[in-house]
């Protein structure tokens, strides 16, 4: 019985965290944009507009279901459901802090990428139903893009599972702290298994991982369809792209989706290349400070603090490069990325063999 | 080639974002007002642009040129204003006198009552033609120009003062001067 009000209170509590983030990161993108722009961003709704988001939620629940005539119903009210239903089943097997988890389950990656995949598929639903030549349009683009780009988000993610050799989330984020039970070796030199913190990461055990998780960090940002990589929706174009036709709490539900993809992607990458909800602080002597910042607390402290920088980081490059050209993405991902992918996994192959011997 | 090219494409997004970075922590402060002929006024280029209108306006000048005011006292009806007006935004109606009624401020002689003097503010283009003619200095424009209204007829500002009794009175003077002189005319 306490079992299945666990896997209950779960999924609740993952959707109200959701929920929230979006409410939150919504504020935030308003008000850096303005920031950026020389301009203050929402300050009517509340104390410096705090309550703006909120305003906005309610006006969309109160809409009332629009359904245009020619739209494929079915296909119409589905997609919203798929495109957040594929971001937020990806979030069952994220770790928080050390053993929690929603399901600790020992193919976690390949779960993650096979669900949030899927996400493609709901978004060419949304563009097709609507049976609108810029909701095609959008929709046809989108998936030309995150087909293409998931390619580079595998690579890179390949090279990352090539160190670790394990896809179980909870595991990966085990090895990058004072908790690893394998000893961790700094650039594949100096053993910091006792010393911890940020020199325990990923990307600092193979110093490489840098250049992947750059490289999985633009593909992550086309994965969620977020500028630079926004031409599938590219408002001046497209109008909205595949969520044209939506309204109210559908159209609630694709944008909770969008942010949803953003946090996920984040934690996705802290998760992989920077220790998880292992702690930024090294142990120096007598200052056990890795030991003391470490625990459930502190886990998820540390996982939300490097996803919610993620996220600000992915805010700050919307708001600041113009968006990228169908061609100019295409050879970005196909001519750049994907042999940079190649050579990184192969230099993962060379220091797992070589240096982690 | 390719590699030039992301090089280049890379190095300048990184350059773009420290810029928005500084802009981004710039807007903690907002921008002063300062006069355009300061040497200093390009040096300016972070900080909030925003004014928040209803809250704080941005300085303007003493002899701002925004809305039309009229100073009926003054107002020789002469009707030139209404006519120098390229919108026709001036509506104004007079009533003639038997007698001269009274002075302007500058020693002009007033013939004719201003029965109707409307300006039309939703039509008005504020080119200031109006106020070039006025022979008395009478019609100017002021400082103000945040008069929202919710109903578009607000807009039209009435600046007679008669009252239509006034009006009809005067008119009826008017009518019986005109018979009168007609009839000594016959006589």
């Amino acid at each position: 019985m306490s079992q299945l009000f666990i896997h209950i209170i779960v999924p609740v509590a993952i959707f109200g965290f959701i929920a929230l983030f979006t409410l939150f990161a919504v504020y935030a993108e308003r008000k850096i944009a303005g920031f950026v722009q020389d301009r203050l961003g929402p300050m009517e709704t509340g104390k410096y507009g705090l309550l703006q988001t909120i305003a906005d939620i309610l006006k969309l629940l109160q809409k009332e279901f629009i359904t245009p005539k020619a739209a494929d119903r079915i296909l119409f009210a589905a997609a919203p459901v798929i495109i957040f239903g594929a971001v937020y089943i990806g979030y069952a097997v994220i770790p928080w802090a050390p053993d929690f988890l929603p399901a600790n389950t020992h193919t976690g990656l390949f779960f993650i990428m096979a669900v949030v995949s899927i996400d493609a598929i709901g978004i060419l639903m949304a563009g097709w139903g609507s049976n609108n030549k810029y909701s095609l349009l959008g929709s046809i683009r989108a998936i030309a893009q995150m087909v293409s780009y998931e390619i580079p988000v595998g690579l890179s993610l390949i090279a990352a599972v090539m160190i670790t050799q394990t896809l179980n989330f909870n595991e990966i984020a085990l090895q990058q702290g004072v908790m690893s039970p394998e000893p961790v070796f700094f650039l594949g030199i100096w053993d910091v298994s006792n010393v911890g913190g940020f020199l325990a990461w990923n990307i600092f055990q193979a110093p490489h991982l840098i250049v992947v998780y750059v490289i999985f960090f633009i593909a992550s940002l086309a994965e969620c369809n977020r500028a630079p990589f926004d031409i599938p929706e590219a408002e001046s174009e497209l109008i909205g792209g595949f969520h044209t036709e939506y309204g109210g709490i559908r159209f609630a539900f694709i944008f909770l989706a969008e942010y949803a993809m953003m946090f996920l992607v984040a934690i996705l990458g802290v998760v992989l290349f920077l220790g998880g909800w292992n702690t930024l602080l090294p142990n120096i002597g007598a200052l056990k400070l890795a030991d003391w910042t470490t625990g459930i607390g502190w886990g998820i402290f540390w996982t939300l603090l490097k996803s919610l920088t993620i996220v600000g980081v992915q805010i700050w490059i919307r708001w600041t490069l113009p968006r990228f050209r169908a061609d100019q993405l295409m050879s970005l991902c196909w001519k750049v990325m994907i042999p940079l992918g190649f050579v990184c996994m192969a230099i993962s192959g060379l220091w797992r063999i070589l240096v982690m011997v | 080639m390719i590699l030039k090219t992301t090089i280049q494409g890379f190095s300048s997004a990184v350059k773009g974002l420290f810029l928005t970075f500084r802009h981004l922590f710039g807007a903690r402060r907002s921008r002063q007002s300062v006069d355009i002929r300061k040497p200093e006024y390009f040096d300016q280029q972070e900080g909030v642009t925003t004014v928040q209108f209803p809250k704080e306006t941005m300085p303007i000048p003493e002899v701002a040129r925004y809305q039309l005011d009229v100073d009926i006292d003054d107002c020789i009806v002469c009707d030139l204003c209404a006519k120098a007006c390229p919108v026709d935004c001036i509506t104004i109606e007079a009533v003639k006198s038997p007698e001269v009624i009274g002075k302007t401020s500058d020693g002009s002689v007033k013939r004719l009552y201003a029965a109707q003097f409307d300006i039309d503010m939703a039509k008005c283009m504020y080119c200031g033609l109006c106020t070039v003619v006025c022979p008395t200095e009478c019609i100017t424009m002021t400082n103000k120009y945040d008069r929202s209204t919710t109903k578009l007829t607000d807009l039209i500002y009435g600046f007679g003062e008669m009252s239509d009794a006034e009006i009809a009175q005067r008119k009826a003077e008017w009518t019986q001067y005109q018979a009168e002189k007609e009839a000594a005319k016959k006589k």
